[in-house]
C-alpha cells in the first residue's frame, strides 16, 4: 500500500485518537468518569484497544518505509498513548495505610542486617564518647571547639530560664521550621551520599554518633543531665531511629556499587534504590513527627522531668513495637 | 556516537524514538527553575516577613519545601515538566518511557545532593558526559531520562499534488531519501533547495527550479499521490 493511500484509510482514525488522548489527559485532571471518556471516541473500543491500533499503524509504517513525517507523527501518537496508558494510577489514602500498616515496618525488616550495621555505627561511638567522656572529662575538647561547648553548656544550663533552646516560647513554630529543614535535609544527605560506596552514610553516621555523645557526655560529667535528657527524651526515639534507617539506606545504596553480585552496577543500584524508596519515605516521616514533638513538647520548660522521661520511654517503645510487630500477617 | 535519537521497546513490539537532552538545555532549564524559585522565595519572604517570628518558622518550611520538592510536585503533576523544563521543552519521563512516578521523581531529586558535589554539579555534568542517555547520578539511581517533549506535530494529509513517475527505478533508501527531501523543503532556502536538485540533474535532466518541481513530482509519486 502506497503512503497517500494508508494516510487515507486511516487519517480518522490517528485524529479520533489524538482527541481521545486529550480526553484523558483532561479526565486525569478533572477526574471525569470512563462513560464522559467513551462518549468523546468516534473509536468504539477500550483505550488500549485503541492504543494497540495506532501502536500496529507505526509498525507498519515502519517496516514498510513510509516517510518520516508520518513516521515521528506515529511515534508522537504511540508515545502519548503510551504515556496515558502506564501512567501510575494510586489511591493516595490506601497507599498510606498500605505504608504505615505493611510496607514500612517490613522493609526495615527486611534490611535489618543494614539496620542493626547502621545502629552500631551510629550508637558505639555514641556511647562509647559518653562513657569516655565520664572517664576523662577533657575527651569532650577533642571532638568541640571551646566556643562550641559552652555553647552547648548554656543551652542546658538548670539555671537557665529556659531550658533547651534559649528562646520564647512563640518561637516553637520558627524552631519547628528550622528542625524540619536541617534534619530532613541531614537525613536526605544521609541516604544520597551513602552512593559513594557507603562513605557519605558512615561518615554522617559515626560523625552524629560522636557529637551527639559528646553532648550528653560532656552534660551528664556536669550534672546538668536533668534538663538535657529531659530535652531529648521525647523526640529521641523518632529522630535517632530516622537517622539510623537514613544510614541503612545509604549504606545498601552504597554496598549496591560495590557488590552488585551477578547483576550489572548499574540495575544494583536501581533496585537498591528502588527497595530504599520505602525507607526514605519513612524517615521523612519520622523526622517530621520528631520536629513537632522537639519544637513544641521537648521545648516546653513548664513540663515535668518525670512525665518527659516517661513519655520519651513510651516513644520508644511504641517505635520498637512498631517495627518489631505491624506488618506481619502479610507478606510483602 | 552523537546521535541523540534513543529507542525503547513497548511492551507491544513498536520501538518508541526519544531524543535525550543534554547538558547544555538542562543547565539552562535549571537556572530558569533556580529563577522562579528565587523569586518565589523572596515574594514569600516578604510576606511572611509580617508574621513576625512565626513567620520565619513557616518561611523555612517553604524554603526546604521548594528546596527538596519543587521539582517533584511539579515532575509528577504537571506531565513531567518543571516550570523551567515546560519553558525549554524538556520532560522526565522514566526509562521506559512512562510517566515519572512520585518515588522516581523522588530519588532522582534527592540525589541532586549528590550530583551537586563538590560545587556547581559537577558530578552530575561528568556523570552526563560519560553515558549515552546523558543520565546524571540521580537519573541513573531512579531510572529516568530528560527528553525533549516535541510538540505537537499536525499531520498534513493533502491529497491533490501534481506527481510523476520516477524515470530511472529506485530502491528504498532512494524513495526514502527523496521523500525527506520534499518534506524538509519548507526548512531550506531556495538556493539550498537547487543546490540538492541539481545534484540529481544527469537523471532528472532538468535544473535548478525545475529540477525541485521534478523531485517534489518524483516525491508525490513515490508516496502514491495523483
Amino acid at each position: 500500500m502506497k503512503q497517500a493511500a494508508f494516510e487515507a484509510r486511516y487519517r480518522s482514525t490517528w485524529l479520533a485518537f489524538e482527541k481521545r488522548l486529550n480526553l484523558e489527559l483532561a479526565g486525569r485532571n478533572t477526574a471525569a468518569n470512563e462513560g464522559d471518556l467513551a462518549l468523546g471516541s468516534e473509536v468504539d473500543c477500550s483505550f488500549s484497544e485503541a492504543y494497540r491500533l495506532i501502536c500496529n499503524h507505526y509498525a507498519l509504517a515502519q517496516q514498510r518505509g513510509y516517510s518520516l513525517s508520518l513516521l515521528d507523527y506515529l511515534n508522537d501518537l504511540s508515545m502519548r498513548g503510551h504515556g496515558v496508558l502506564y501512567r501510575s494510577k494510586t489511591n493516595f489514602r490506601y497507599r498510606l495505610i498500605q505504608f504505615l500498616l505493611f510496607d514500612f515496618p517490613q522493609a526495615v525488616r527486611a534490611e535489618w542486617k543494614l539496620v542493626l550495621s547502621a545502629s552500631l555505627l551510629f550508637y558505639l561511638p555514641l556511647f562509647g564518647m559518653v562513657i569516655g567522656i565520664y572517664i576523662f572529662p577533657e575527651l569532650a575538647y577533642s571532638v568541640f571547639s571551646p566556643e562550641q561547648i559552652s555553647s552547648i553548656e548554656a543551652m542546658y544550663d538548670p539555671g537557665a530560664e529556659h531550658v533547651g533552646r534559649e528562646r520564647e516560647s512563640e518561637t516553637d513554630l520558627a524552631m519547628f521550621g528550622f528542625y524540619i529543614r536541617n534534619n530532613i535535609s541531614i537525613g536526605f544527605q544521609t541516604v544520597v551520599t551513602g552512593i559513594i560506596g557507603g562513605l557519605g552514610s558512615l561518615f554522617y553516621l559515626i560523625y552524629n554518633g560522636l557529637s551527639l555523645g559528646t553532648a550528653a557526655g560532656h552534660l551528664i560529667q556536669l550534672g546538668y543531665h536533668r534538663p538535657f535528657i529531659g530535652f531529648v527524651a521525647g523526640h529521641g526515639a523518632f529522630e535517632l531511629t530516622a537517622i539510623v534507617f537514613a544510614g541503612a539506606a545509604g549504606l545498601k545504596i552504597g554496598f549496591s556499587l560495590l557488590f552488585p553480585g551477578r547483576l550489572r552496577r548499574i540495575n544494583s543500584l536501581t533496585l537498591a534504590v528502588s527497595e530504599s524508596v520505602t525507607l526514605i519515605y519513612g524517615i521523612i516521616l519520622m523526622l517530621l513527627i520528631a520536629a513537632f514533638v522537639e519544637a513544641f513538647w521537648s521545648s516546653n520548660g513548664s513540663i515535668d522531668y518525670a512525665i518527659k522521661v516517661s513519655v520519651g520511654i513510651g516513644a520508644w517503645c511504641v517505635v520498637l513495637s512498631y517495627f518489631v510487630f505491624l506488618g506481619r500477617r502479610r507478606e510483602t | 556516537m552523537l546521535d541523540t535519537r534513543h529507542s525503547i521497546e513497548t511492551p507491544e513490539g513498536i520501538a518508541l524514538q526519544l531524543t535525550v537532552a543534554g547538558p547544555g538545555v538542562r543547565g539552562l532549564a535549571f537556572l530558569v527553575d533556580l529563577l522562579i524559585r528565587g523569586v518565589v522565595q523572596l515574594l514569600l519572604a516578604l510576606l511572611f516577613s509580617v508574621l513576625g517570628v512565626a513567620g520565619f518558622g513557616l518561611f523555612t518550611i517553604s524554603m526546604f519545601v521548594m528546596e527538596w520538592f519543587y521539582p517533584v510536585l511539579f515532575e509528577v503533576l504537571w506531565n513531567g515538566q518543571t516550570p523551567g523544563k515546560k519553558l525549554m521543552e524538556l520532560k522526565v519521563v522514566n526509562d521506559n518511557a512512562t510517566p515519572v512516578t512520585w518515588s522516581s521523581s523522588l530519588v532522582r531529586n534527592l540525589f541532586r545532593g549528590v550530583d551537586f558535589l563538590p560545587l556547581f554539579y559537577i558530578t552530575g555534568l561528568v556523570s552526563l558526559c560519560v553515558n549515552s542517555q546523558f543520565k546524571r547520578v540521580g537519573d541513573l539511581a531512579a531510572g529516568t531520562l530528560v527528553i525533549y517533549s516535541s510538540p505537537r506535530k499536525s499531520m498534513q494529509f493533502d491529497s491533490d499534488a501534481p506527481a510523476r513517475p520516477s524515470p530511472i527505478p529506485l530502491d528504498l533508501q532512494e524513495q526514502q531519501t527523496i521523500v525527506s527531501f520534499s518534506e524538509r523543503m519548507p526548512q531550506l532556502s531556495a538556493q539550498r533547495r537547487c543546490e540538492l536538485a541539481n545534484i540529481l540533474q544527469p537523471v532528472i535532466g532538468e535544473k535548478d527550479q525545475q529540477a525541485v518541481d521534478a523531485l517534489v513530482e518524483i516525491a508525490n509519486g513515490i508516496r502514491g499521490k495523483r
